[in-house]
């Protein structure tokens, strides 16, 4: 693909100015780069201090990493925005009736839209949870869900992230960041706020209490500990929504309540946003070994007693293999057409696809049905040969474990570099709230952006950055 | 509140009054070994000793050399003890306690960590040693400012104090128990030169100079620096006043717990029978004995706070 293909936010295919980016280009035409310079060592230096940094797994424990931060937001127009939230609260609807289904009569399995192995040779598919209701329906309280754009109205969702989505705190960092550096573009710009994200989160936590809760529900964050790469982010919404941040050791099962060791004894807890995987949740149900989860939980859970967000076993819905049936799904459950596109895709346990992307897989972007955090994926036109050979007897191997999707023409948006504005791929994740009160999208989500020129890998672990996402009002 | 969060800033505070302690001490031993004639390995040992950091220093050490002490007590990462093991592990509880400090003081503590890490990642020659001690003592002043200025005076206060005041007191006490006989009335004339020196030494350890002269004048009686130590109600790091805030704040708990547990009646203990008297009898009950007695009830006080608090279980 040449460059002429690619679509750049600011500046779209032909190099004219668009729209949303009309105000700041005429700010930053006026701005010395020095300052700006200056100013993104100054952002560091910000996040250093308030200690927002990461621990990159496989590295020492002690280890502690800044995602490098790029100080040019990314501006996407009121009417964009709001053709992209119904798509994402059509989406999250259709997940959220799917796994209540196939934790129950698992019409859709019935009605032949989805194949039974798909669900029951699952491992992400929990069978404790079958049959279990939890508090109003909801499973996944908390979404993220990945998207990437390919040109002006062409979003593509890349990823669903039901499990435990993370990277809220950099949406919210990001925001307070360039409030702090820059507030006359804040006021040369109409931008819709995200700053009220910890009181939704915490309101939508309390809504989805027990049926049974009678006063005003206790909610706790649940995290694994401090050496945890997303330890930054549980405290800092803990702290935001002003609740305890407990670990597994803090909490055991006192006359059938979930409670946390206090000061003055053990506090029953009504709604746990637990940030630690399903199998860590429980010894006693799951992975027996877990130091992280409270021994009986599950039995609580079952009983009623407590909320758990998000509910155990919704990563079958995240799952890359469940992914390529997404638009059957919402089909079937909204009765809808997808107002959001998939990215087209071939399960490899599928012989034809299988052949396909042996034959195109210089073409083509693998990825592990349950991987994340771009660890073990292939893309084809990038990769070596040494690579490809590598994967090909992967795949040959282990058919059902990989899907392939083509290597879309990502987006651009530009970023600050020493030559001036520069530009980079990016994606975008909303966070989107669920509770029985309603669903919430917050406006914008976290832009990562793969600082590296011509790459399309945008983890924070693989070397991506983030950037301030902007939602103007029209 | 939960009790690792209780824990988690009861050892914050003790960590951070450690590396300020420590910085001190060094910075004492400094001073002695540059005013004082011949071998100083004596004054470093006891240094090492004040600072509980002998037994690891002789396990990696043949002798007792000034930049190997000052350095195993800076910067050294297997000495729990070092500024640097102190200041880590006391942001370490404040990464744990993050919901419960307000921002001000996590980025004071998040500060004095970088800051010092950064001076201490290498060995800091005899010239910059001054200046780097200082930035200690100021980095860690802040995070005690951010401290009295921004946080709401409730139990977590209460936590933090009592783990600063019952560090500072076990601090003060080693320092009496490793120079308890240059207090003792000896066979010696008092006011040579060599006492005068230990004298020096003790009061600089707990930055208590200027504070001693103001208030007992120009004499230099071994007893009354024993009192001040020990018994001055004035002095913030003495004994009592020490056994004083801890008993304050564990009262404010228990008030606002609405129950008296053990550890005050403890606290209140030590405060009554140990640290009312006049310092006279507190030589005739024998002034090495007396140090090592309020070592032992401090210790136990700590076991018990943990206990009533449920810092673990």
């Amino acid at each position: 693909m040449s460059d002429g293909d690619i679509f750049d936010e600011m500046r779209g295919r032909d190099g004219v100015l668009r729209a949303p980016y009309a105000a700041f280009n005429a700010w930053f035409d006026g701005e010395d780069p020095r300052r700006l310079r200056a100013k993104q060592r100054e952002a560091e230096e910000l996040f250093r201090l308030t200690g927002i940094t990461f621990n990159v797994y496989g590295r020492s424990e002690a280890e502690e990493r800044l995602i490098p931060f790029d100080i040019i937001p990314r501006i996407i127009s009121g009417a964009e925005w709001q053709k992209l939230s119904r798509g994402i609260e059509q989406r999250v609807r259709a997940i959220n009736a799917f796994l209540y289904d196939i934790y129950h009569r698992q019409e859709i399995v019935k009605a032949g839209r989805i194949p039974e192995e798909m669900i029951s040779r699952n491992s992400a598919f929990l069978p404790q949870m079958i049959g279990v209701n939890p508090a109003g329906g909801v499973y996944t309280h908390i979404v993220g869900i990945d998207l990437v754009r390919t040109g002006p109205g062409e979003f593509y969702v890349l990823e669903d992230n039901a499990r435990t989505p993370s990277g809220v705190s950099y949406m919210l960092e990001n925001r307070e960041t360039m409030l702090q550096m820059f507030p006359e573009l804040f006021a040369q710009n109409r931008v819709q706020p995200v700053q009220n994200y910890p009181r939704d989160l915490l309101r939508s936590l309390a809504a989805s209490a027990p049926e049974a809760t009678m006063s005003q529900p206790t909610v706790a964050v649940l995290t694994p500990g401090i050496y945890n790469s997303a330890y930054f982010e549980h405290a800092f919404l803990a702290d935001q929504m002003g609740v305890e941040l407990v670990e597994g050791h803090d909490l055991r099962v006192v006359d059938g309540r979930v409670a946390m060791r206090t000061t003055q004894g053990y506090t029953p807890i009504d709604v746990l946003y637990r940030r630690v995987d399903d199998d860590f949740l429980d010894p006693l149900n799951f992975n027996p070994d877990s130091q992280l989860g409270v021994p009986g939980i599950m039995d609580v859970y079952r009983a009623g007693g407590i909320t758990i967000a998000n509910a155990p076993g919704t990563g079958i819905a995240d799952d890359k293999a469940i992914y390529s049936y997404m638009p059957e799904i919402v089909e079937f459950y909204t009765g809808e057409r997808p107002l959001l596109e998939n990215v087209p895709t071939w399960r490899c346990s599928e012989p034809e696809a299988l052949a396909y992307v042996l034959d195109n897989l210089d073409e083509l972007v693998v990825k592990e049905v349950h991987g994340s955090g771009g660890y073990g994926m292939l893309i084809g036109p990038t990769a070596t040969k040494k690579d490809l050979a590598l994967f090909r007897r992967k795949l040959k191997a282990r058919p059902g474990n990989y899907i392939a999707q083509p290597t879309l023409s990502l987006s651009t948006v530009p970023i600050f570099t020493r030559a001036g504005l520069s530009p980079r791929h990016v994606d975008l994740r909303p966070f989107v709230l669920v509770s029985p009160a309603g669903i919430k999208i917050t406006p914008g989500g976290l832009t990562r952006v793969a600082l590296k020129k011509g790459s399309l890998v945008v983890n924070s672990s693989q070397g991506g950055g983030t950037k301030d996402t902007w939602v103007l009002e029209d | 509140m939960l009790g690792k969060t209780a824990n988690g800033l009861f050892w914050m505070f003790r960590y951070l009054e450690r590396a300020e302690n420590t910085a001190r001490l060094i910075e004492t031993g400094q001073r002695i070994a540059l005013t004082r004639l011949g071998s100083t390995e004596d004054e470093w040992r006891s240094v090492l000793q004040t600072a509980a950091a002998c037994d690891g220093y002789d396990a990696r050490h043949d002798a007792v050399t000034k930049d190997a002490a000052i350095d195993w007590m800076l910067r050294n990462k297997d000495n729990p003890a070092s500024v640097m093991s102190s200041l880590a592990a006391a942001r370490q509880n404040a990464r744990m306690v993050r919901t419960a400090i307000t921002h001000e003081v996590w980025e004071a503590t998040n500060g004095a960590y970088m800051n010092v890490r950064d001076l201490l990642a290498r060995k800091v020659s005899e010239r910059d040693l001054p200046s780097v001690l200082g930035t200690i003592r100021s980095r860690t002043a802040l995070v005690r400012g951010a401290t009295h200025g921004t946080m709401l005076r409730n139990d977590i206060y209460d936590f933090a104090r009592i783990g600063t005041f019952l560090e500072r007191a076990d601090n003060t006490a080693r320092i009496l128990d490793v120079k308890y006989y240059v207090l003792l009335p000896s066979v010696m004339a008092v006011g040579s030169e060599v006492d005068n020196v230990q004298w020096e030494t003790i009061l600089r350890s707990v930055s208590a100079r200027g504070g001693f002269r103001m208030a007992y004048g120009s004499t230099s009686d071994p007893r009354d620096i024993a009192r001040f130590l020990i018994l001055d109600k004035r002095m913030p790091r003495s004994l009592a006043f020490c056994a004083r805030k801890m008993r304050d704040n564990m009262g404010y708990l228990a008030a606002d717990y609405g129950k008296r547990p053990r550890s005050f009646s403890m606290a209140d203990h030590i405060e009554r029978h140990y640290l009312s008297y006049d310092i006279d009898s507190v030589f005739d009950y024998g002034l090495h004995q007396f140090i090592q007695r309020v070592i032992a009830l401090l210790d136990e006080l700590a076991r018990q706070i943990e206990i009533d608090y449920r810092f673990y279980e």
